[in-house]
């Protein structure tokens, strides 16, 4: 586990910001551009500010499916300094990492973004014998190990994507304009896209910090502001998460690797740890669902998402929509023939759905999930 | 010999209003006021007045006011009159100087430089009075993940999971035995715990055999040095065992209790002979290292057959939170850790005064030693010594407690004005005596209504204010050092508190 080191005095700037959020499925593994998607975001543009967009995109890279796509960020006030940032981080990878192709992600000069950073991708896989920390652990478990290392200790070097066949493409901008700047509708083509728009309150608004969050193939866009944040932390800390990147959506992410890929807990039991029922509600039901959910609550207190949210997170094969427990703020959800979309508002469906099979808004606290119907297509 | 020590209260009588009805005369255990049958009036000797003010409260016509004395000696900022009384006291006694309450100096009273946070547009405040708003606690070790199959939507729990304390509010009565309080204030709290569904503690003198069925269920029993009242029923009856190891008020020595407050029924209860001096060891004598307490909390889960949390109550002292860790890892449950300001029904002044550091640091470190070690939650904290309002349980929440405990508070409920008289068992309130004239004062009924009301007091406000932050539940409050700010404090007191300053 990297050490976290932290003054003593939790000095951490938490980022407020309020958000629009979608995300399409083609349940049938079908892969799509990313068109559809930017036109869809665009129309919640007043949701945003133009100080960060991003998009998650599963199924991408069919070529490389069985390495592990890093997509890298160098930050830094130099072109010099970025490219000191990079030799760093590729001095840390080649130690631990075969890294079997790299390139710079393609991107449009001709939209005019604020700061671009330079953003790199890796395709790897762990070095044999490169885990020379003698812990018996899964493959996944040293790579997210390595992944907050680099965002812990490389200055100006953030990994901000990590699993296979999927990435993460993010920046200050509109959404619709990161899309553009990315090439996202001509140069992906993806069976699960979710998407992100930001109002953050702050001005100083930087690339790491836009939406989605990701680690491995978990990826979060988040809407809303976790008001126990600082708890979240904590406890997410003692399981070696090192939240570096200043905002709540990050604990959801780091949330959700713990519960979902490291303690394999489905769904429907996350969502009932990051938004419980009330306690006048669990002790009405019962005995077994009763003890079931008192016991979450007891022993995952502190991974409730408290205040207001509505999150997509995406993994391969899923996409799960959720909200806060009392629905602070609701998403609706749409079916149309294979595609299933999430959204922050039904508008933006409709936009690029006119016709739909079934809308509906989920309770707080219900999850909606998205399943493609068979894996074969996209694992194979 | 003649005392050299000013009258500390001065008493006034107005005249005009005093009806000689002799109220104050048969109100005061101390012997203050006296019938003068000569000139039909009352007379008062301030030199026993110990401020308490029943007296005042009591008299029908509001004829009295008792109020600091005006005396004074040349002033001094080195001897205070109080430093200069107390040494003319021993000069006169040859005494140690013994005091009850806690620790009255003006030491920094940290909840007082914190504030709390509030929801504004980016996140909706939360309206308690019309949505849920929930502080039901859970106290007791719980696992680090747990176990759960899930096969075809039936979910299964393999984790066994400890015993844990559940209340639904994080306040509970800290641990004042009978025998330093009377039985009608020992069965005003045990009856309010349970009204109020928490729960109070038994402190070190037993749990009188006929209260064990009706109260067991809201009762923490303690285990201390002097080991009084202890048998497998006593244990059994109750919901957690809790090993007072030390005490905010007096770290680093045991409790007193004087031989006068050791009725026929306190010497039953606590198994020793009536009138002899209970004076619990210092340390406790099986326990002189870590292992040794780790063997008492295995003997003790032995004894309750692994069905009830083990509490480990210290005092807080320098190096408190590498100890604490060390409890957590000797197997303990639940850590309650006593503050600089926690009360006593008698301490050495001199330690009352000195030893220990304040709560709110405390709760803090060892919080976050807790965590750095990875074991935050293998036990629950119980943060005790100075909470006065409900502000105060919040910010110790936020700091990192699970819960607080509540001594002087809840005896002010039934009465108490901190008088630090009561070592002497005159309390004429009715709450630190074995005197049945005087503890007849204290109405169960009316006692445990007034403690149940502030229980419900504080958890409404507590409610009020967490809804303000924009949260719904008070365990996404635990530790979460965001919803507060420092002011007026110090670079490394914030850092202490692991807290920002204000506007920062």
């Amino acid at each position: 586990m990297p050490r976290i080191r932290r003054s003593r005095r939790e000095l951490y700037n938490k980022e407020i910001c309020a958000c629009s959020i979608f995300g399409a499925m083609n349940r049938d593994g079908e892969r799509f551009s990313g068109a559809g998607v930017m036109k869809a975001i665009a129309n919640m543009r007043v949701r945003g500010n133009g100080l960060g967009g991003g998009f998650a995109a599963y199924g991408i890279y069919p070529q490389f499916k069985d390495y592990y796509a890093f997509h890298l960020m160098f930050t830094g006030k130099s072109p010099q300094a970025k490219l000191e940032a990079k030799m760093e981080l590729e001095d840390f990878l080649s130690s631990r990492f075969d890294v079997v192709s790299d390139e710079e992600i393609p991107h449009d000069e001709a939209v005019k973004l604020r700061d671009p950073p330079l953003v790199w991708r890796y395709f790897l896989l762990p070095k044999e014998g490169g885990d020379d920390s003698g812990l018996v652990r899964s493959e996944e478990d040293y790579i997210v190990d390595q992944i907050m290392a680099v965002n812990a200790r490389i200055e100006n070097a953030y990994v901000f994507s990590s699993g296979k066949n999927m990435g993460c493409f993010k920046g200050v901008g509109y959404p619709e304009e990161v899309g553009e700047y990315f090439m996202l509708d001509r140069m992906y083509r993806a069976h699960t896209w979710t998407v992100h728009g930001r109002f953050p309150t702050n001005t100083k608004a930087w690339w790491g910090g836009a939406h989605p969050f990701s680690l491995l193939d978990t990826t979060i866009v988040h809407n809303g502001e976790v008001s126990s944040y600082g708890t979240n932390r904590w406890y997410l800390e003692m399981y070696g998460y090192a939240c570096t990147l200043q905002t709540d959506t990050e604990v959801i992410a780091y949330a959700a690797d713990l519960l979902m890929r490291r303690q394999k807990l489905p769904i429907e039991i996350v969502a009932k740890i990051l938004a419980p029922p009330i306690w006048n509600a669990i002790d009405r039901l019962p005995e077994k669902e009763r003890k079931l959910l008192t016991t979450l609550r007891m022993v995952y207190g502190p991974l409730l998402m408290n205040g207001p949210f509505a999150v997509i997170i995406g993994t391969t094969g899923r996409m799960i929509g959720l909200t806060d427990r009392i629905r602070l703020r609701p998403i609706t959800a749409a079916t149309r023939g294979e595609m299933f979309y999430i959204s922050s508002e039904e508008a933006s469906i409709r936009l690029i759905s006119h016709q739909l099979d079934r809308v509906w808004t989920p309770d707080g606290g219900e999850p909606v999930v998205a399943e493609l119907n068979s894996m074969r297509k996209v694992l194979l | 010999m003649r005392s050299f020590v000013f009258p500390e209260f001065q008493i006034i009588r107005d005249e005009e209003k005093c009806g000689q009805c002799r109220a104050c005369e048969r109100q005061c255990a101390f012997g203050v006021h006296t019938y003068d049958p000569v000139a039909d009036r009352l007379v008062s000797d301030e030199s026993k007045c110990a401020g308490c003010q029943r007296c005042a409260i009591f008299c029908p016509k509001g004829a009295i006011v008792v109020r600091p004395s005006p005396s004074f000696y040349r002033p001094n900022a080195s001897w205070s009159r109080e430093k200069i009384e107390d040494l003319k006291r021993q000069a006169e006694t040859g005494g140690v100087l013994l005091s009850g309450c806690g620790c009255d100096k003006p030491f920094r009273i940290y909840w007082d430089h914190i504030v709390l946070n509030a929801s504004q547009v980016t996140n909706p405040s939360i309206d308690p009075l019309r949505e849920p708003m929930e502080l039901r606690t859970f106290l007791g070790a719980k696992p680090d993940l747990m176990d759960i199959s899930a096969e075809d939507g039936d979910v299964q729990i393999k984790t066994e999971l400890s015993p844990n304390l559940v209340v639904e509010t994080p306040i509970l009565f800290s641990a004042m035995s009978y025998g330093a309080i009377s039985y009608n204030a020992f069965r005003s709290l045990a009856t309010a715990a349970c009204k109020s569904k928490t729960y109070f503690n038994t402190g070190e003198g037993g749990l009188p055999r006929e209260m064990r069925d009706e109260f067991g269920k809201c009762a923490i029993v303690q285990v201390a040095s002097g080991r009084f009242g202890i048998d497998a029923e006593y244990l059994n009856c109750a919901q957690a065992v809790e090993i007072k190891v030390g005490q905010g008020a007096k770290p680093g020595i045991g409790g007193h209790l004087p031989g006068e407050k050791v009725s026929a029924s306190v010497a039953e209860t606590r198994m020793i002979p009536a009138g002899t001096d209970a004076i619990s060891p210092a340390p406790h004598h099986d326990i002189y290292s870590i292992e040794d307490l780790s063997m008492l909390i295995t003997a003790l889960k032995e004894a309750t057959n692994y069905e009830k949390p083990i509490s480990v109550k210290i005092a807080a002292v320098h190096n408190f939170a590498a100890i604490a860790t060390g409890i957590v890892h000797a197997g303990a449950d639940i850590i309650a850790i006593d503050g600089l300001r926690g009360g006593t029904g008698a301490a050495p002044k001199a330690i009352r005064d000195n030893v220990g550091i304040p709560t709110e640091l405390a709760i803090s470190s060892l919080d976050r030693r807790l965590r750095d070690e990875g074991i935050r939650n293998r036990c629950s904290i119980i943060a005790a010594g100075g909470i006065r309002c409900s502000a105060d349980v919040i910010k110790a929440i936020a700091l990192g407690a699970d819960a607080v405990y509540i001594g002087s508070a809840a005896l002010i409920a039934m009465g108490c004005t901190l008088c630090q008289k009561c070592y002497t068992g005159k309390c004429n309130w009715g709450i630190c005596t074995q005197d049945p004239r005087l503890s007849g004062r204290v109405n169960v009924e009316i006692a445990s209504q007034r403690l149940s009301n502030l229980i419900t007091a504080w958890s409404h406000e507590i409610r009020e204010m967490l809804g303000g932050m924009g949260i719904n539940a008070l365990e996404s409050l635990r530790g979460n050092r965001d919803h507060l700010r420092g002011v007026g404090l110090y670079e490394w007191e914030l850092d202490v508190l692991g807290i920002k300053g204000a506007g920062e």
